[in-house]
């Protein structure tokens, strides 16, 4: 009997409930997208870096990967010396520069990567083929749609200009082999990869047997951490970091956005708490004769809070199953937002969807209903019954 | 006839601003089992406030009140509120029906907390609303009663747990004078079939129709004359 009598006390006002209801479905989907936000970049920082299966990150001492325009040297030998270590099973260099294009009177600027195609982790090929030999490239949408080029077009790109010649450094003439997405550059923008070797010869003695990163897969299985360990010991002008190094890297730059997120969600749940205990307060006071007749005729003080509390958690509830479905609408669209920012690879992902998170907000509602309904619940079940029925029948 | 009910030297006081009120002083009276006894007397008497101790909704500040046998001026919350559940039947002046049930849920209502099975709860209900002639009314929520009606649905609601004592107070104050006198011939009826009944009323002709009545003056009873 509370529990019909807490839905029809509910249904009673039932603008006000849905009202009420929709105030707490925005505070919910404000909740669960703030959640979303603060596990979903730890979460998908980890996918984004697994994507070809490569678990470690070999940069320069002291930087993270492309974090700088350092790069290591005697890379050859270095690859040469990692791919002979126990567990390890794939070894890609990567260097990164920049490609200038001359395009009718004015010149593109695009990332340039290169890379050894049998074991590059960079990108998926799209259409096309993929770089087959040193005078062969691939290209993403961004760059074909700033140079006007298609897949077949011979190309010149160059990677450096030197002000005091006026004049391209390393020019050197390309075909456009394919079309490919680059994982961790943003879709804005232009960006190639070519062979490894052909990019260090473009950038000069500068970049002979140069790369910025190295990429190593391990078997599955092994102890990511010894292998680390077994790189670091290879090189000491490098540091080895490993996806649970780079990830607690990263959520060190990234503790604003969670601290962020946190103080929203705690503060969007305070709301959702004081939203629904005044609302009962309100329901509460407004039936107080009643509640006082109830309790007149026996009803125990227990009901009477459980009927209370139960109106707390049917609206918390009620709005926070409508808050998921807002919640999910509004990530999408912030996502959309947020992959627009200069530079976010198109493989990001901010808010990812976790059932265990979705569970999460969920459950901190549904304790924020009970916590709620206590205050309305403990003055309804404290109503002096005598004077509560004597006030109501002067008024 | 045994004393259901003894009150002894019952004195209860309201605080109000710097003052307190002395309700009731020194109040002694017996209901046998079966009476039908009407309480009356000006405004402000304390007729309410011993109805309140009887129904055991408050408890005296001094005297010892029994009622069945059992000791109730000293019972905490819940022993009180199992007391009111099992014992006591409550009539109120408004009627004070749950606007959201119907009829039959409101009768259900006290037999549902005290945990009897849905299936002789709604049996219960429709028997008590065959008594007080609502049979046809049972899925009716009060909004769609007329003043008597749903006075007569409280009483059943009353009833629901075959109370030893039924209180009423002004049952008949918000009726109409014809509703007012189906409704004596509702109480007259229900003590007829044994039930003991406490009435506070400024209605004469409820008071007449009592099996006895006490006057009560300034917190004190005054007289008290049988029919």
């Amino acid at each position: 009997m509370p529990f019909r009598m807490a839905l029809l006390a509910l249904l009673r006002h039932r603008a006000r409930t849905v009202l009420a209801a929709f105030g707490i479905a925005v505070s919910a989907a404000l909740l669960l997208d703030m959640v979303m936000l603060s596990s979903g970049m730890r979460e998908n920082f980890q996918g984004f870096l697994l994507l070809r299966g490569y678990q470690l990150r070999v940069a320069p001492k002291g930087t993270l990967p492309f974090d700088s325009d350092a790069t290591i040297d005697s890379v050859g030998t270095l690859v040469r010396a990692i791919s002979q270590l126990p567990g390890v099973i794939a070894v890609s260099p990567v260097l990164g520069a920049q490609a200038q294009t001359a395009v009718r009177d004015t010149t593109i600027s695009a990332f340039a990567l290169g890379i050894d195609p049998r074991v590059q982790g960079d990108y998926e090929l799209l259409r096309g083929a993929d770089v087959s030999d040193s005078s062969s490239v691939v290209v993403n949408d961004r760059w074909l749609a700033l140079t006007q080029h298609a897949i077949g077009d011979s190309v010149t790109l160059a990677v450096g200009y030197d002000p005091q010649l006026r004049t391209v450094v390393g020019e050197r003439q390309f075909r456009i082999a394919g079309v490919a997405r680059f994982f961790y550059t943003a879709t804005t923008q232009p960006t190639i990869a070519m062979r490894l070797p052909v990019l260090q010869a473009m950038g000069g003695s500068a970049r002979h047997d140069h790369a910025s990163l190295l990429m190593v897969k391990a078997a599955p299985g092994v102890d990511l951490e010894v292998v680390r360990a077994r790189i670091q010991q290879v090189s000491a002008r490098v540091s080895a970091i490993s996806l649970e190094g780079a990830t607690a890297q990263v959520e060190q730059r990234l503790a604003y956005f969670r601290q962020l997120a946190l103080v929203l969600g705690s503060i969007s749940l305070g709301v959702g708490i004081l939203l629904v205990t005044t609302l009962i307060t309100i329901g509460v006071n407004e039936r107080a004769g009643e509640i006082a007749v109830l309790r007149a005729i026996g009803v125990a003080k227990q009901s009477v809070v459980l009927q209370v509390v139960t109106e707390g958690l049917v609206l918390s509830g009620v709005g926070a199953i409508a808050g998921m479905l807002i919640g999910l609408v509004t990530a999408r669209w912030l996502e959309r937002i947020l992959a627009d920012f200069p530079g976010m690879p198109s493989t990001f992902r901010f808010f990812v969807f976790q059932p265990y998170d979705a569970g999460i907000a969920l459950g901190l509602l549904a304790t924020a209903g009970v916590l709620a309904g206590i205050y309305p619940a403990w003055r309804a079940a404290s109503l002096p019954i005598a004077v509560t029925l004597r006030r109501e029948a002067v008024a | 006839m045994s004393a259901l009910v003894q009150a002894r030297d019952l004195a209860r006081d309201y605080s109000m601003g710097s003052g307190a009120v002395h309700a009731l002083r020194g109040v002694s009276f017996d209901v046998e089992d079966g009476e039908w006894l009407a309480i009356v007397g000006p405004s402000g008497c304390g007729k309410s406030t011993l109805l309140n101790l009887l129904g055991a909704v408050d408890t005296p500040d001094a005297g010892t009140l029994t009622i069945g046998g059992e000791r109730i001026d000293k019972l905490d919350d819940a022993a009180a509120t199992a007391f009111r559940l099992r014992r006591i039947g409550f009539v109120f002046q408004r009627f004070y029906l749950m606007p959201a049930l119907t009829a039959a849920e409101n009768i259900e209502l006290p037999m549902a907390e005290a945990k009897v099975v849905r299936n002789v709860r709604m049996a219960r209900a429709k028997e008590l609303l065959g008594y007080v002639g609502l049979a046809e009314r049972s899925g009716h929520r009060p909004s769609q009663l007329s003043g008597g009606e749903q006075q007569r649905v409280a009483i059943a609601r009353a009833l629901a747990n075959r109370p030893a004592l039924l209180l009423a107070d002004e049952p008949t104050g918000e009726l109409d004078a014809a509703t007012g006198r189906d409704m004596i011939e509702l109480f007259r009826r229900l003590n007829g079939d044994g039930t003991t009944i406490v009435v506070v009323t400024h209605d004469a002709q409820m008071a007449e129709a009592a099996t006895r009545r006490i006057q009560m003056r300034d917190g004190r009873v005054v007289a008290g004359e049988a029919s």
